[in-house]
């Protein structure tokens, strides 16, 4: 695996921080397990002891982004630092795709993971952040393998499929899904002529195809985001080959947090047995209303942002 | 015991693939285990990487922390690393509450000791137990452990921190050899479980 270390990250007992390795092996720790949007220090708590591995910290759920309109940005530094306080499992925020100068704040406030994230107003309607000229690791969302890999080429430690945040509907995170899916699919019986042309039709560098195209999955951790309500919808996405899932406005648009929180943990790890989802899935109260992706007007598709 | 043993993966939660493939490399039959009942099949287990809190809930949720530590008292060989040393230690410094472990080791470790993930590094580590090179060690989020009974040998130390020990047959490492692609570490591992490592002999 090729390392990014450069010399300023080098302390003097000759330890490196900042690898790809240190960067893509945390996302490795986080497998099979939910992250969990929260608003503020009680929902991070909530989310911790529901068994989350992670939370991603931010100032308003997706759902409430779509309500309310207007551009969304970073968090409030103090906010990010109360739930950093409040939990000792990790803690991620959103930068706007291309804010940079967001992710530095980020890095700073000392966030474990920072998510360029379509959910937030992008600042840059061209270039996305350089992700290698950053300590703290990035996750980035995609829609298809080309955009996957480009995101990594930039130095994406973890990928998750984008999905459509805030909908309560799972339909574009399947569909996401499945999209990444088949294109490794097909490129696990190219030959290395055929690479050449893939890479091109991708958009993306030619070595990363080809590491693909031999590993038959994406040289980084791989989780889906962007719909996920119900334990079934977790299941689903991890039947699917999630390694993982994001659950964002899920868990705390719906009648009863703590429980559903839970509910969404054990059918993630255990997504391939029917009657523990069953259980998981009784009396959760009420789930969030959702919104049909198909009467989403084309401006208000967050996955189409980014590139 | 014959000579490819069966090893388990506790996969509730973690990096348990790459656990699967390095004790493959090892010469071990590698399996995930989710159930009590799988755990029974098995004749050694590797706690692995990940969220400490969100294994230890659903290791208690699912049945399977009386059965695991059971096993351990009776012998069975158990391999930690990171989130797993913690699972493995006899008291954590400081638990969120009601975080309970599986135990098997004298020692009190200290999560995320080393820092959150800015701090995360890679060095290298001499292990005792791991012939030729240092291992590269790979800290992510890393416990260490800040003190250990008379019956715990200590393995390795980084920074003046212990970060790699053992107890008859229980194994634990702060760091993760499964990311690294040498399995020397789980082929001391597996030798333990075909019960040819033994304690002290190292």
């Amino acid at each position: 695996m090729s390392s990014t270390l450069s010399p300023s990250n080098q302390p003097a007992d000759s330890a490196a921080t900042g690898t790809a390795r240190v960067k893509r092996g945390m996302a490795e720790q986080l497998k099979g397990g939910v992250i969990m949007d929260v608003v503020n220090a009680e929902q991070a708590k909530i989310a911790e002891d529901a068994g989350a591995v992670a939370v991603m910290a931010l100032e308003r759920v997706p759902a409430d982004i779509r309500k309310d309109g207007g551009v969304a940005r970073m968090s409030d530094p103090n906010m990010i630092e109360e739930i950093i306080e409040a939990v000792s499992i990790p803690v991620m925020a959103k930068s706007r795709i291309g804010h940079f100068v967001e992710a530095q704040v980020l890095q700073s406030l000392g966030v474990d993971y920072i998510d360029e994230s379509e959910v937030l107003t992008p600042a840059d309607e061209v270039n996305h952040s350089d992700k290698f000229a950053f300590t703290t690791p990035f996750v980035c969302g995609a829609t298809n393998l080309g955009e996957a890999l480009r995101r990594i080429a930039e130095g994406a430690a973890m990928i998750r499929s984008k999905g459509e945040a805030g909908t309560g509907n799972v339909v574009e995170a399947v569909r996401h899904l499945r999209q990444i899916k088949n294109e490794i699919a097909k490129l696990r019986g190219f030959d290395n002529n055929e690479l050449y042309a893939a890479a091109k039709d991708l958009r993306a560098p030619y070595e990363l195809v080809k590491e693909v195209s031999e590993l038959g999955k994406l040289p980084v951790v791989l989780f889906s985001a962007g719909g996920v309500a119900t334990p079934a919808d977790a299941a689903l996405m991890r039947q699917l080959g999630a390694e993982g899932v994001f659950v964002g406005s899920g868990i705390f648009k719906s009648g009863d947090p703590a429980k559903r929180a839970a509910a969404i943990v054990k059918a993630t790890t255990f997504f391939d047995d029917p009657k523990i989802i069953a259980d998981a899935s009784r009396n959760l109260g009420e789930a969030m209303v959702g919104i049909n992706c198909d009467t989403l007007p084309e401006a208000e598709r967050y996955a189409n942002r980014g590139w | 015991m014959n000579d490819t043993p069966v090893v388990g993966v506790l996969a509730l939660q973690g990096d348990v693939r790459e656990h699967l493939i390095a004790l493959a490399a090892a010469d071990a039959v590698a399996r995930p285990v989710r159930r009590p009942e799988e755990l029974a099949e098995v004749d050694g287990l590797v706690i692995p990487g990940g969220e400490s809190t969100t294994i230890s809930k659903l290791a208690a949720l699912f049945g399977l922390l009386e059965p695991l530590r059971a096993r351990v008292r009776a012998g069975m060989p158990v391999y930690g690393t990171c989130a797993g040393m913690i699972m493995l230690a006899d008291k954590i410094l400081d638990p969120r509450s009601g975080q309970e472990t599986f135990g098997g080791i004298d020692m009190i470790v200290r999560r995320n000791a080393f820092g959150r993930q800015n701090e995360s590094f890679e060095a290298a580590v001499d292990m005792k137990g791991v012939d030729g090179d240092p291992v590269e060690g790979v800290f992510i989020r890393a416990p260490w452990v800040e003190s250990v009974g008379a019956r715990v040998e200590v393995l390795a130390e980084h920074g003046g921190h212990i970060v790699a020990v053992r107890q008859d047959n229980v194994l634990a490492t702060s760091f993760h050899p499964e990311l690294t692609g040498d399995h020397r570490v789980h082929g001391l591992f597996v030798a333990m479980v075909r019960g040819s490592a033994a304690p002290g002999a190292l």
